[in-house]
């Protein structure tokens, strides 16, 4: 008997659902994160993650919004259109690197 | 003749200056760089739009400010180079150093945002976060016959993150006593996805603005004014009208830091979290708002930061290795209106938590509640400030945070900071 797609198996998660280990993360388990808030992932929503877990790998820090706009090649307003409500935070989620922090 | 040069003698850079005096022997110069002529005491622009009027007060001659034995030079940086431990100036003169302390800061950045500066002209958007904005905000106030007063922070990091809420909380005060609070809509549009980055503190502040019937509009991230029709519009394009827009802008750390390459997308230095060494840079110390770092952006932040660096800036003269000792402190008076104010104690991993402070069951002070004897104390750190804090005299209120005094049946198990995009 063939499913209609193979399950991907979820790792485990924080209370926000970020991944707790950024290394468990695969690009069909970012396709399967989309699914769940209703998104499919374009090659512009890519460049984004691509960005963000390569940036994470480098800085040990997940990149902030800003960060994103200017470094990745996709703007802000893009971002927006992309990512609704909080780029910054939606795009860590399903590159599977942990939530952005910011200063207060 | 060695050289210990700081850049921006504001809170942070007078504060190290005046400390490293008394610690250095005569073999050391200590050297501010500085273009302001005046030192202004920023926490008092809250209270301007109000109808405070004393300027004078919040005012000193920078050579005031700063011992005999600092130098200071009236003029701006326009680039560091440290590979050759040099800086330039405007004036193209070069100084060199052996140890430099960045603490240029924070710029408002209205140029950052489409609109803002066309609001500016038109007298409908204004700010309290410099000292012209205050002022013309007064005017404005005064004048204002109704209407929905928007408050907007465009993104973080701001300094002192608490003012744009006790803004709305002096200006619901300031309308009620006016008898026109039936006339003016007040509204808080931020880009955190709670009123505070805090939870315990965020939901505090969310049943005093719901108290006091102000709106909040979350995770708003303002990418445009549309000065013509008065609209504030968010990158996810929604739209907020407003008759009054009082704005905090993008703030961007100093620009030659930029032009030097030394800093992160808004010009804020990376530095080390408990070392204030900026990163890769042996003799390159930062604090303040101009760091990177994930601390609150406040003057007692710097106050507890000069603390760290006199340690370092000593350890680093005598070659050893700095000491992880910043942990992030922060606490700040909260004006709440009608004569009362909140009092907040945290740092990178503590939480604000209710109690005392600084003495555990006595206070005088009440953390995360409102009182009468909070709001005299925000009004005392002025004096506080010229007399105790710039001099790098010793005060009463250590550097680390402490938990006596904390009811640690409130502390979450992890303090998480979160941000709305
Ligand atoms: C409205 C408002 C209310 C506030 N309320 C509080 C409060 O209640 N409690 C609290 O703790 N904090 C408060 N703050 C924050 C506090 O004022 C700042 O965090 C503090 O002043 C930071 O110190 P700093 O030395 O890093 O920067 P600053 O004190 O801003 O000093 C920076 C200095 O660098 C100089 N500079 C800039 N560019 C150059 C250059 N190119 N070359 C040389 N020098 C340069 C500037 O002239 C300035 O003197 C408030 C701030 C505002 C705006």
């Amino acid at each position: 008997m063939v499913s209609e797609a193979v399950a991907t198996p979820m790792p485990t998660r924080d209370v926000d659902g970020f991944l707790c280990d950024s290394a468990q993360w695969t690009p069909a388990l970012a396709e399967a994160l989309a699914r769940e808030v209703g998104m499919t992932l374009t090659p512009e929503h890519w460049q984004v993650l691509t960005f963000c877990r390569e940036d994470f790998a480098r800085q040990g820090v997940s990149p902030g919004v800003r960060r994103v706009a200017q470094l990745s090649g996709i703007d802000m307003k893009a971002l927006y259109r992309l990512f609704p409500k909080g780029p910054g935070k939606l795009a860590a989620k399903l590159a599977g690197i942990p939530k952005p922090k910011s200063c207060l | 003749m060695k050289q210990l040069l700081v850049l921006g003698a504001g809170s942070g850079g007078t504060m190290v200056a005046n400390r490293m005096r008394r610690r250095l022997g005569a073999d050391w110069m200590i050297t501010v760089v500085d273009p302001a002529a005046l030192h202004l005491y920023q926490p008092g622009l809250l209270f301007l739009p109000f109808g405070a009027n004393d300027e004078a007060a919040m005012l000193r001659p920078r050579r005031r400010t700063l011992s005999s034995g600092v130098a200071w030079i009236e003029g701006g940086v326009t680039a560091v180079d440290p590979l050759h431990r040099s800086v330039k100036l405007h004036d193209g003169q070069n100084l060199t150093y052996d140890f430099l302390v960045v603490a240029s800061g924070a710029r408002l950045r209205f140029d950052m945002t489409p609109g803002l500066d066309d609001g500016r002209a038109r007298g409908d958007v204004h700010d309290f976060y410099s000292l012209e904005g205050a002022q013309a905000l007064r005017t404005a106030l005064a004048g204002f016959g109704g209407g929905r007063l928007v408050v907007n922070v465009v993104e973080m990091p701001i300094k002192c993150p608490v003012a744009p809420l006790e803004f709305l909380f002096l200006a619901d005060a300031f309308f009620t006593r006016r008898g026109m609070r039936d006339k003016v809509e007040l509204v808080y549009a931020t880009p955190l996805d709670s009123a505070f980055t805090r939870p315990l503190c965020a939901k505090h502040m969310q049943h005093l603005l719901a108290q006091k019937g102000i709106a909040l509009e979350r995770e708003f991230a303002a990418g445009e004014v549309d000065a013509e029709h008065k609209l504030l519009r968010s990158y996810d394009q929604r739209e907020l009208a407003y008759d009054l827009l009082v704005s905090i802008p993008t703030h961007s750390g100093a620009a030659f830091v930029e032009d030097s390459g030394l800093g992160n997308e808004l010009a804020f230095l990376p530095t080390h979290k408990q070392t204030l060494q900026v990163e890769g840079q042996e003799r390159l110390f930062a604090l303040g708002d101009a760091t990177a770092l994930p601390s609150s952006k406040a003057g007692s932040v710097a106050h507890f930061q000069a603390e760290v660096l006199e340690t370092n800036l000593l350890e680093a003269i005598a070659g050893r290795a700095p000491k992880p000792e910043f942990d992030g402190h922060a606490n700040c008076f909260v004006e709440t209106g009608h004569g009362k104010a909140m009092l907040i104690d945290f740092n990178y991993d503590v939480d604000p938590l209710p109690g005392r402070y600084p003495i555990a069951g006595l206070g005088p002070f009440s953390l995360l509640s409102e009182s009468r004897m909070n709001h005299l104390g925000k009004l005392a750190f002025r004096w506080l400030y010229w007399n105790g804090l710039l001099p790098g005299r010793p005060i009463p209120v250590s550097a680390r945070l402490s938990m006596s005094g904390k009811r640690l049946e409130f502390a979450s198990p992890s303090a998480s900071q979160t941000q709305g995009s």
